[in-house]
């Protein structure tokens, strides 16, 4: 499939370029905690996460999130990205590399302007979905 | 009648408004913490040439400004009284009228939009959506967020 390297080549079935990010470790966690502001015990304190039947802490949703508005914001400036939504579709466990992929559904009229959909996912080295998504993104 | 423990009666019940500088120092941070690479994210001159008043904020920093400006009570832990640790989250969305930029005032307003149940109340869905809000009164984005409730 052709891969489209920014808005500007979107055509209907285009692949975005991927992004594939390093292992997430404590640290990603830590830092996405403090950077994002979402302090929730269940990412970052094994001890919790235990009492609440999880093995070992997992990471945030919303980190895998703005992994995803990365592949969006190398592909597309800000004020483009019109919609963007995601299901948390399974929880990305400590370790796992995860890589974002997404392409062009279709070219749409929307509201008098063109817009590409695309559909996003963020998975595992073994294949498992993560979160799975939807962007709208203005094209003029 | 669902099945849920959740109270029903809080659908429409809201937050007060909050306020929020968007400051460099947590842009930066978050941007760190993500790994973003873009330079109109991590700096102003790169910003200014591509024609932004300041740094934009990236794609889900609304959701960001949120949490660091959180409301007096919480609508799913303190409203509807769930337990953070039987608590999951389902979906987000953001719809973008007008990009944020650092220096940016931002006012955000969240109300619980729906709430209902699956698996015979086993899993509840708490459904909110929030108005983002600058200082010129620009409506820059509307967040839907799903909050799942492990019964």
């Amino acid at each position: 499939m052709a891969v489209a390297k920014t808005y500007r080549e979107a055509v209907q079935g285009a692949e975005l370029p991927s992004l594939t990010l390093p292992p997430v470790d404590p640290l990603t966690l830590a830092l996405f905690a403090g950077g994002s502001g979402d302090h929730n015990p269940i990412h970052l304190d094994r001890e919790f996460a235990r009492k609440n039947g999880f093995d070992e802490v997992f990471a945030h949703g919303m980190l895998s999130m703005a992994y995803l508005g990365r592949l969006l914001s190398n592909w597309a400036p800000p004020e483009r990205i019109r919609e963007f939504s995601t299901r948390f579709v399974s929880i990305t466990p400590l370790r796992a590399v995860v890589t974002c992929s997404g392409d062009v559904t279709e070219i749409a009229v929307i509201s008098g302007r063109r817009c590409a959909k695309l559909a996003l996912k963020t998975a595992l080295a073994d294949g498992t979905v993560t979160l799975s998504g939807e962007a709208l993104i203005q094209l003029d | 009648m669902g099945l849920g423990v959740l109270d029903k009666t809080k659908i429409g019940a809201e937050t007060e408004e909050r306020e929020i500088a968007v400051e460099a120092g947590m842009l930066r941070l978050f941007c760190q913490a993500i790994g973003e690479t873009n330079p109109i994210y991590l700096d102003d001159s790169a910003a200014r040439k591509a024609g932004y008043p300041a740094i934009p904020a990236p794609p889900t920093y609304a959701s960001v400004l949120a949490n660091l400006a959180p409301p007096k009570a919480d609508l799913v832990l303190s409203v509807l009284g769930a337990d953070l640790g039987r608590m999951l989250h389902g979906e987000q969305g953001f719809t973008q009228h007008k990009p944020i930029f650092v220096g940016d005032r931002i006012r955000l307003k969240q109300r619980i939009a729906d709430i209902y149940d699956k698996k015979g109340g086993a899993l509840e869905f708490v459904v909110l959506e929030t108005s983002v809000t600058n200082q010129d009164d620009e409506l820059c984005a509307t967040m839907r967020t799903v909050a799942v409730l492990r019964n």
